[in-house]
């Protein structure tokens, strides 16, 4: 009986099985790594409504964290300003620049600006900033350099291995309460230390347990 | 390791059981308390089998990971005008005071809110008639508020009309001396709509005004009117009474809508020390419906509603403050003898510190024995005071001369301000009928109900969340009904009403404001806001105390000449726990709260004693027909231990026709054989067995744990609820301990010491607990608990953490009850934990059995691992339902219906999703918020009180002490150090943390023996 499919023809067979098995491996290792916490959710950086630069407001003119996100260290949401917050300057800076058109719009109209939110936990973890700030954790930790920033993008995952690591090591995020919204502070000491002085002082006892953070 | 020993036999020799079933034993109730769930409960129910589920699933999950590598964009909405900048903080609650009012009883409420939206209500502490408690009904009405088929439009004959149609059309009648109109209205408890009130009679002084409420407090003028010739408001003070005498009254539940009563009758029954041993007060009740004050009574004597008039003539008259009348011969009935022998004694023994009260749905005659027989007692235990609001016309004869009017073609004008009166008027007074002979009939309501439907306009009344007004209690002191929200759906007062009738249109705010600056001397300004702060208007005189005295001939004279009852079946009427009279029909919270002593959830029955159901041959389920002359209705019949013989109790407020959706077609509309002579009770009905069934979803076998099935012939008693008489109890402390044999326990894994910092922990007095369900409510509120729905509760699906579970004890024909609130018992060694394959659910710490919801996968097996069953399974998305929009009027946005239901949320708690395992945590969500202000005040510790958990701080027994047990100078350390504290099941070695104060009754050695 003559051979239909060559000897050879086995090979295609075979390498046909391992792109097959390679491809399926390839795909759930790349599902995997693309939605990773650390590779979907960092650098996000949506496009604002209006153009505001945090390098320019905090950065150069040094405009503290806590003068327009004023809830920060008394409440567990940190404020977004209001239009009126930036009307208070720009009533008399920059009152003619086309980019802050949409501002003037939204003062006038008395609508809310809708600012995309870039750091979002979801919503069965209860974050709270009072809570964080106030035991000396600074803006930097989680945001990153803001003040570097010209559009905020997501700097750290914010995924739960990540909040535990410093929840069961806070020490080198601890950092004196009044220093905590000053971005570019370099400590004269190893921060580890410091912070453990200041974890002893102030009994900072961060939870581990699900209570902690769900609810 | 050898099989835990359980004790066969509780010493007191006491055996409880929660339904006939269980007491009988039946192999029904055998298998249910056999399985974790009940048959069918883990089916899915909505046509999809678990194949065609399982295809989609897999479908969708193919579709979901092409989607979810998108985030979704979410806006941040920074707040603009209405807050007060510097004081608003975004997701932080505040807390405003308020009022509310219902049948005449007036609490002072706390409302939390968060971010403008209420969210939930509490008692003002600082309110006289709450003291920090707030009721069951009281809390859902927060539910009530965000009702999508609420009213939410004027209507004009059934059409769709604007506000100003309405005050287009109100201009065209001509009103003149006002001789044709009248005005109807829910009991009035309002200074300033009293006040209209007076302005309108007098502007137009030939019209008429009638207060009329399905369950109020005319009877009880009524009888004062009768012992003292003048209206007096009863203050009886429980607090100070050592011998207490119920006539039908069941004041620690439906015949006092307001923590009021509970919150003073349980100062007596609270044991702290030795001493309180000695204090504690001693309850008799004599009533015909198993209420929860019979359930806490010492003594009850169960006799229908028309007996307990003859009862109260044989006590006076034994008493010697009244001749006697209508002597029968008591020898034919020892027990009711002997009762009132001993009764007569105590009360006598305890002179100035006995009280007799009456209940609201007693004839004026028994009230005005019931203050005789105080007077001759020489009680200093109750006081009496004079109305400060006008109480002229009320009631069921109000209602009756205005329906002759209307009849009559009298009237041309009528303006109902709240309520239902067609639904709830007594049925032969055909109020429907004589509704659409008024040609002008205007009617303000909370719904678009029976009488908005029979009216010719009906405009959407205020909630009272919404809207400015203000209450007083019924002593004088007045509150302001401060609004937390603007009026969703565009609502008006009663005032606003009255006052645009008058020609002087005014907001309820201007109405409230310029009555209460007119009262107040010095600064306006800080009077007002401090009234709002403190919830209670300082400075304005209430009612002085006033000392009368009762007329034993007049009163003599009227009960001789009251017609004596017919013979045949009693049927007695009272408000329902869950819907009231209803006004709660539509409210899905309230619905779904099973009654204190039926366990039922959506729905009435006609409750009848164990021997008249034996004696007419109907069963539980069996729908009956109740007739008597030209009334008629058709109820499910429900067995009720304990309930009166030949008398039959039925719940107002169910069988609504023109409701939401929620509450149509719900239960049986008892108003269609009440009537105006038979208001509350009357006798001569004939009942018939129809031959249909009815299915009622009572959880009172739900959740059973007091029984353990060791074998197929042996069932054996577990102690779950312990209880003692003050006697034994003093003589043996140890008592409670030992009515379980708990064997020395080994654990296989580690025993883990939890001795540093917070350890919290729970004790429930069962002493001082009524079962009123107020911690049920609070705790649904607090925790986002979702309703499921009637055919969901028959599958043993209802999801409350905390349930109330309600023993029996005794002779079937009249036992005693025992509630115990049954919450998650936080067990350091949790059952539940150990099976977790996902370690959903861990131990925190600080003792809790913490739960992690978006960890949990749905196994169920912690459930099925809990001695307790107090996990709960969410099977459904009960949390959606409906695709509707709704709108709300200034804000641009069209609300999906469970979107408006969704605000009622409180955002401190997950609103979990189907799949996943729910339970009490202890409101942690408290204590961290407050370990977070602790911190940030740079506090180390957290104060005692400083954590309350929703059901104990609601709770109007204070039954619940909840706080730090490791440190032994907390309340709840200290009442866990009484000999009579003790831990459900510990001869499993789960040490829970909530632990039970057993039951300490207190009755008369003279009746026991």
């Amino acid at each position: 009986m003559a051979v239909i499919f060559p000897k050879s023809s086995d090979i295609i067979l075979k390498v046909l099985g391992a792109v097959i098995g390679l491809g399926a491996v390839a795909t759930v290792a790349a599902y995997t790594y693309y939605t990773w916490p650390t590779v979907i959710d960092t650098g996000y950086q949506p496009v604002q409504p209006i153009p505001y630069s945090h390098k320019l407001h905090a950065g150069e003119m040094g405009i503290d964290c806590y003068y327009c996100h004023t809830t920060v260290y008394k409440a567990n949401f940190a404020a977004v300003p209001s239009q009126a917050a930036c009307m208070k300057c720009h009533e008399q800076v920059k009152k003619d620049s086309p980019r802050l058109e949409p501002l003037r719009k939204a003062a006038y109209e008395g609508k809310p600006i809708p600012w995309v939110q870039v750091h979002r936990l979801p919503d069965y973890v209860y974050f709270s900033h009072q809570a964080h700030v106030s035991a000396g954790v600074s803006c930097v930790s989680c945001h990153g350099r803001v003040d570097q920033m010209i559009e905020v993008r997501q700097e750290k995952p914010l995924n739960m291995a990540w909040c535990l690591e410093c929840h069961r090591n806070p020490a080198p995020n601890i950092r004196p309460a009044e220093l905590v919204t000053k971005l570019d502070w370099v400590p004269d000491r190893d921060p580890a230390v410091i912070g453990a002085e200041i974890i002893k002082q102030k009994h900072i006892e961060p939870p581990t347990n699900c209570s902690g953070c769900h609810r | 390791m050898s099989l835990v020993k359980i004790q066969t036999a509780n010493p007191t020799g006491k055996k409880y059981w929660r339904s006939l079933n269980d007491a009988a034993d039946t192999p029904e109730f055998r298998d249910f308390v056999h399985r974790e769930f009940p048959t069918h409960a883990t089916e899915m129910l909505d046509g999809n089998s678990r194949r065609t589920v399982l295809k989609l699933m897999a479908a969708s999950l193919g579709l979901a990971g092409l989607t979810a590598c998108r985030r979704p964009v979410e806006h941040i909405l920074p707040a603009q005008s209405g807050v007060e900048a510097d004081l608003y903080a975004p997701g932080e609650p505040f807390f405003y005071t308020t009022v509310h009012s219902m049948g005449g009883h007036v609490t002072g409420l706390t409302v939390e809110t968060h971010d403008g939206r209420p969210t939930k209500i509490e008692g003002n502490p600082d309110h006289p008639h709450s003291l920090g408690s707030a009721t069951a009904l009281e809390q859902a009405t927060v539910l009530q508020m965000y009702d999508p088929d609420r009213s939410q439009k004027v209507l004009n004959g059934g059409k769709e009309a604007k506000f100003a149609d309405f005050e287009g059309a109100l201009k065209g009648i001509s009103l003149g001396d006002g001789s044709g109109l009248r005005f109807l209205s829910e009991t009035v408890t309002s200074p300033t709509l009293n006040d209209l009130r007076s302005q309108a009679l007098k502007k137009f002084p030939k019209a008429k005004w009638a207060e009329y409420d399905p369950a109020s407090r005319d009877l009880e003028l009524a009888g004062t009117s009768l012992a003292f010739g003048q209206q007096l408001y009863v203050h009886p003070h429980f607090d100070q009474a050592s011998v207490i005498l119920a006539l039908d009254n069941d004041f620690l539940g439906l015949d006092s809508p307001s923590p009021f009563m509970t919150k003073l009758y349980s100062k007596g029954r609270r044991v702290e020390s030795e001493e309180d041993l000695d204090k504690m007060n001693r309850l008799y009740a004599v009533e015909s419906q198993f209420s929860i004050t019979g359930a806490n009574a010492d003594h009850r004597l169960r006799m229908t509603g028309a007996e307990v008039k003859q009862f109260a003539i044989d006590l006076a008259a034994a008493l010697g403050a009244m001749p006697a009348l209508n002597v029968v011969n008591n020898a034919a009935n020892d027990k009711r003898a002997k009762f009132l022998a001993v009764l007569v004694k105590d009360l006598k023994s305890a002179g100035a510190k006995a009280l007799v009260s009456a209940g609201p749905r007693q004839s004026a005659s028994v009230q005005a024995l019931a203050a005789l027989i105080n007077q001759s007692l020489g009680s200093t235990c109750v006081s009496y005071s004079k109305p400060v609001i006008d109480k002229s016309s009320i009631g069921v004869d109000a209602l009756k001369a205005l329906v002759g009017e209307m009849s009559a073609g009298q009237v041309s004008t009528l303006v109902i301000l709240g309520g239902n009166p067609v639904y709830t008027a007594p049925a032969d007074l055909q109020f429907g009928v004589a509704l659409s002979k008024v040609q002008n009939s205007i009617h303000l309501g909370l719904e678009a109900d029976e009488t908005a439907a029979a009216s010719k306009w009906h405009i959407p009344e205020a909630h009272y969340l919404e809207a400015w007004g203000d209450q007083a209690t019924s002593d004088g002191t007045p509150s302001i009904q401060q609004p937390v929200i603007q009026p969703l759906f565009g609502g008006k007062t009663a005032q606003e009403v009255v006052a645009l009738l008058l020609g002087s249109p005014a907001s309820a705010h201007d109405i409230t404001r310029n009555y209460y600056n007119a009262l107040v001397a010095g600064n306006k300004e800080q009077a007002w806001r401090k009234a709002l702060n403190d919830g209670v208007v300082a400075g304005v005189k209430t009612a002085e105390a006033v000392k009368a005295s009762a007329d034993a001939k007049k009163i003599a004279a009227a009960l001789q000449a009251e017609p004596k009852p017919a013979a045949g079946i009693e049927v007695g009427f009272y408000p329902s726990s869950a819907v009231w009279d209803g006004r709660f029909a539509n409210n899905g919270w309230m619905q779904e709260t099973p009654d204190p002593m039926t366990k039922l959830t959506w729905g009435n029955a006609a409750m009848i004693s164990p021997a008249t159901a034996k004696k007419n041959r109907i069963n539980d389920g069996d729908v009956i027909s109740i007739s008597k002359g030209g009334v008629k209705m058709q109820a499910a019949v429900m067995i009720q231990p304990g309930h009166a013989d030949e008398a039959i109790s039925i719940a107002l407020g169910y069988g609504r026709q023109k409701v939401g959706r929620i509450g149509k077609d719900i239960g049986f509309n008892a108003n269609l054989i009440r009537t105006a002579d038979g208001f509350w009770f009357s006798s001569g009905f004939a009942i018939a067995d129809t031959g249909e069934r009815h299915l009622h979803a009572t959880t009172q076998e739900h959740g059973a744990i007091n029984q353990v099935i060791a074998s197929a012939e042996r069932q054996n008693d577990r102690p779950i609820v312990r209880e003692a008489t003050v006697e034994e109890y003093k003589k043996e402390p140890k008592i409670i301990e030992e009515m379980a044999e708990v064997p020395e326990l080994q654990g296989i894994y580690p025993q883990i010491v939890y001795d540093k910092g917070y350890q919290w922990g729970m004790a429930i007095d069962l002493t001082s607990c009524t079962g009123c369900n107020a911690c049920i409510v609070a705790c649904t509120s607090e925790n986002n608990i979702p309703v499921v729905g009637k055919d969901q509760v028959l599958r043993g699906r209802e999801m409350h953490w905390l349930r109330m579970d309600r023993y029996y004890t005794g002779d079937e024909n009249d036992p005693q009850v025992v509630e115990q609130p049954l919450p998650c018992m936080q067990c350091e060694n949790a059952p539940c934990e150990n099976v977790c394959p996902v370690q959903a659910t861990a131990h925190s710490p600080e003792g809790l059995n913490d739960m992690a919801y978006n960890r949990c996968v749905g196994t169920r097996y912690c459930a099925n691992n809990c001695p307790f069953k107090v996990r709960h399974f969410n099977f459904l998305n009960y949390h959606k339902s409906g695709k509707e929009t709704t709108t709300i009027p200034g804000i641009s946005t069209r609300l999906a219906e469970e979107e408006l239901v969704g605000l009622v949320y409180n955002p401190d708690v997950t609103v979990r999703m189907r799949g996943v395992m729910e339970k009490c945590t202890y409101c942690v969500q408290r204590i961290e918020q407050a370990r977070i202000h602790a911190k940030v005040d740079g506090r180390r510790e957290i104060k005692e009180g400083e954590v309350k958990t929703a059901c104990q701080q609601t709770c109007p027994a204070d039954a619940i002490s909840f706080g730090n047990i490791n440190d032994p100078n907390s309340k709840v350390s200290k009442m866990k150090k009484q000999e009579r504290n003790y831990a459900l099941l510990a001869e499993l070695d789960i040490r829970p943390r909530t632990t039970y104060l057993a039951k300490l009754r207190n009755p008369n050695p003279e009746l026991t023996a």
